[in-house]
């Protein structure tokens, strides 16, 4: 039995009944990886040592009869954009190619308090900026279902890897689409929390006021277990709320009758993919016949928001940035007759990526002075408006069910060339983004052997509500099931 | 609208980055076409519309002014390229006299 291709909830059934050992599902996943990772290349680092030291440990306590977590012994990936204590942590960027932070962020450290084994850090578009992970500074990783095609981003490291069973559940961030858009394009489960429920202490910065840390799943049913433990308030990330955790793998287990289901009619726009137009109504019908209501909404700011979140994003990204300078960490370009300023220059000129410039470029014209107002400013108040659209809606509606992407995974070089083709790709994904709301992501079809995922949105704080009816839509449906042929 | 290299040029400096020709060239391109596109949220009237800076309600979180010892300093002054004796070094930026 490949042990890897277990579900979480799979995993900790069989160590609890002692029918398989923490080591062999480790051993299990390290296979996978070096069987498939020189095809899909998800991995920047592996943790093998470290892995195979702490599944040795967890069998021992499982042995002497000391009670687990349902996290402990089972490998989870890690996307390269957490700080791990003692291992290499890049964000994809050729500035932090050899940085080891001596410090765990918070969501690592506190699957690392349930036990988990760390298998290694998850490739993604230079410091999360991008949906392909094609803007990674080292290689781009490929999509498990065919090799000649992106597997989203910028969390595409961790859908891969887990859609090609190279691990039992992954971490990954969303800012405007990053869990959601690669949940869809590698047929896997992915949330992204509301903002504050999470703690962002120790994952590399990319747009403070938006980025969120969620998790992927190959069931629903794994991600309520998975963010039971990773949600809650920290004292070091001021931006998370006091509000309590739901038990979320209770909540799940009750039936969706009666519950109002939203179809905004912006979200079904022009030039979208057939498969994807079919993806949402047919999930909408089957959802219906589960007992929930599906009423037409209307969202009427989505189109601009785009917009303003590709001004709101670089600004807070020109600034996030500024700390790699080459002084105080990563890399840094010196030479002896050279001053304080040519280190900032060449440090960043030759460690940054194309899309990171670019970025920090627009960002730095829309914060400079005479600009604010037309740009920043402006672009905080269509934040208010794609907010208030939401609020609006939510008044009538308990979810709402939308696609999440224009088309299923596209080739590799298709958009790279075209910086807002790429930009409009998370016209679906970015205005729960901007209104700080959760969204689910879960496999509901297929064309041409690529998944299709539906976005399921939900009020701030009510994750256990989307992820009920993602769980119940899986109970009756077999898409999450399908998996890649390696 | 179009963004000239010497507008470029200014953002570079402003951001600290080094450019070469070929990527000042391009920026001119891509930045124009993205600052276009931006065009389209002038034509909403937003005059009476708050700006949203951020969602969680949250303001001011205080805690005890107290010094906590985080455990690591050493090893976060060794992350830097150059460090001596728990400080990081840069190179001089005022001459002797």
């Amino acid at each position: 039995m490949e042990l890897n291709k277990l579900t979480l909830i799979e995993s900790f059934e069989g160590l609890r009944d002692k029918k398989f050992s923490s080591l062999e599902i480790t051993k299990d996943c390290f296979k996978q990886i070096k069987k498939f990772d020189d095809k899909v290349k998800a991995y920047i680092t592996l943790n093998e040592d470290g892995a195979l030291v702490k599944a040795k440990e967890v069998d021992k306590k499982i042995k002497s009869g000391e009670s687990i977590s349902p996290l402990a012994g089972i490998p989870v990936i890690v996307k390269d954009l957490f700080c791990t204590a003692g291992l290499k942590t890049t964000g994809a960027s050729k500035i932090l190619e050899n940085y080891i932070p001596p410090f765990d962020a918070t969501a690592v450290a506190k699957l690392k308090n349930e036990d988990a084994v760390i298998l290694g850090k998850v490739n993604c578009d230079e410091f999360a900026m991008g949906g392909s992970t094609e803007n990674s500074g080292f290689f781009p990783t490929h999509n498990p279902w065919d090799l000649e095609r992106v597997p989203g981003g910028s969390s595409g490291g961790s859908a891969a890897a887990l859609s090609a069973d190279m691990g039992i559940y992954a971490l990954g961030t969303d800012t405007g689409g990053s869990i959601r858009e690669p949940a869809s394009f590698c047929g896997t489960s992915g949330i992204k929390v509301s903002y504050g429920r999470v703690s962002r202490y120790g994952v590399l910065a990319m747009t403070s006021s938006l980025d969120t840390i969620g998790t992927f799943g190959k069931t629903v049913e794994d991600i309520a277990v998975i963010l039971k433990y990773m949600a809650g308030r920290d004292e070091k990330d001021s931006t998370t709320l006091d509000v309590p955790v739901d038990n979320y793998s209770e909540e799940i287990k009750k039936d969706i009758k009666g519950l109002k289901v939203g179809l905004p009619k912006e979200y079904f726009v022009d030039g979208m993919d057939e498969s994807v137009r079919d993806a949402v109504l047919g999930a909408a019908k089957k959802l219906e016949e589960m007992g929930a209501e599906v009423i037409d909404i209307n969202l009427p700011h989505t189109d601009l928001a785009v917009a303003a979140y590709y001004i709101i994003c670089p600004c807070e990204v020109s600034s996030n940035m500024a700390r790699f300078d080459g002084i105080k960490y990563g890399f840094s370009q010196r030479d002896k007759n050279k001053d304080l300023l040519d280190i900032y220059l060449d440090s960043r000129a030759n460690g940054f990526g194309a899309e990171v410039k670019r970025r920090i470029m627009i960002g730095t014209y829309a914060l400079s002075a005479g600009y604010y107002d037309a740009y920043y400013k402006k672009a905080m108040q269509i934040r208010t408006l794609v907010r208030q659209d939401f609020d609006e809606a939510f008044k009538d509606v308990d979810v709402i069910l939308t696609p999440v992407a224009p088309t299923p995974a596209y080739k590799l070089g298709e958009k790279i060339g075209d910086p807002l083709k790429m930009y409009l790709e998370d016209v679906f994904t970015i205005p729960a983004s901007l209104a700080g709301i959760c969204g689910l992501v879960v496999p509901a079809g297929l064309a041409n052997n690529l998944p299709v995922g539906i976005q399921l949105l939900g009020k701030r704080f009510d994750e256990k509500t989307v992820l009920r009816a993602g769980h119940q839509y899986q109970l009756v449906t077999d898409w999450h099931k399908q998996r890649p042929k390696l | 609208m179009k963004l000239s290299i010497q507008e470029v040029e200014h953002i570079a400096e402003l951001a600290r980055l080094r450019l070469t020709e070929a990527e000042k060239e391009k920026y001119s391109e891509q930045l124009s076409n993205i600052l276009g596109y931006f065009e389209k949220l002038q034509s909403v009237d937003t005059s009476d519309v708050e700006p949203t800076s951020q969602v969680t309600g949250l303001t001011n979180i205080m805690r005890e002014d107290a010094v906590i010892e985080s455990g690591i300093s050493d090893e976060l002054v060794a992350c830097s390229p150059e460090h001596s004796e728990g400080y990081v070094k840069i190179p001089k930026i005022f001459e002797n006299k």
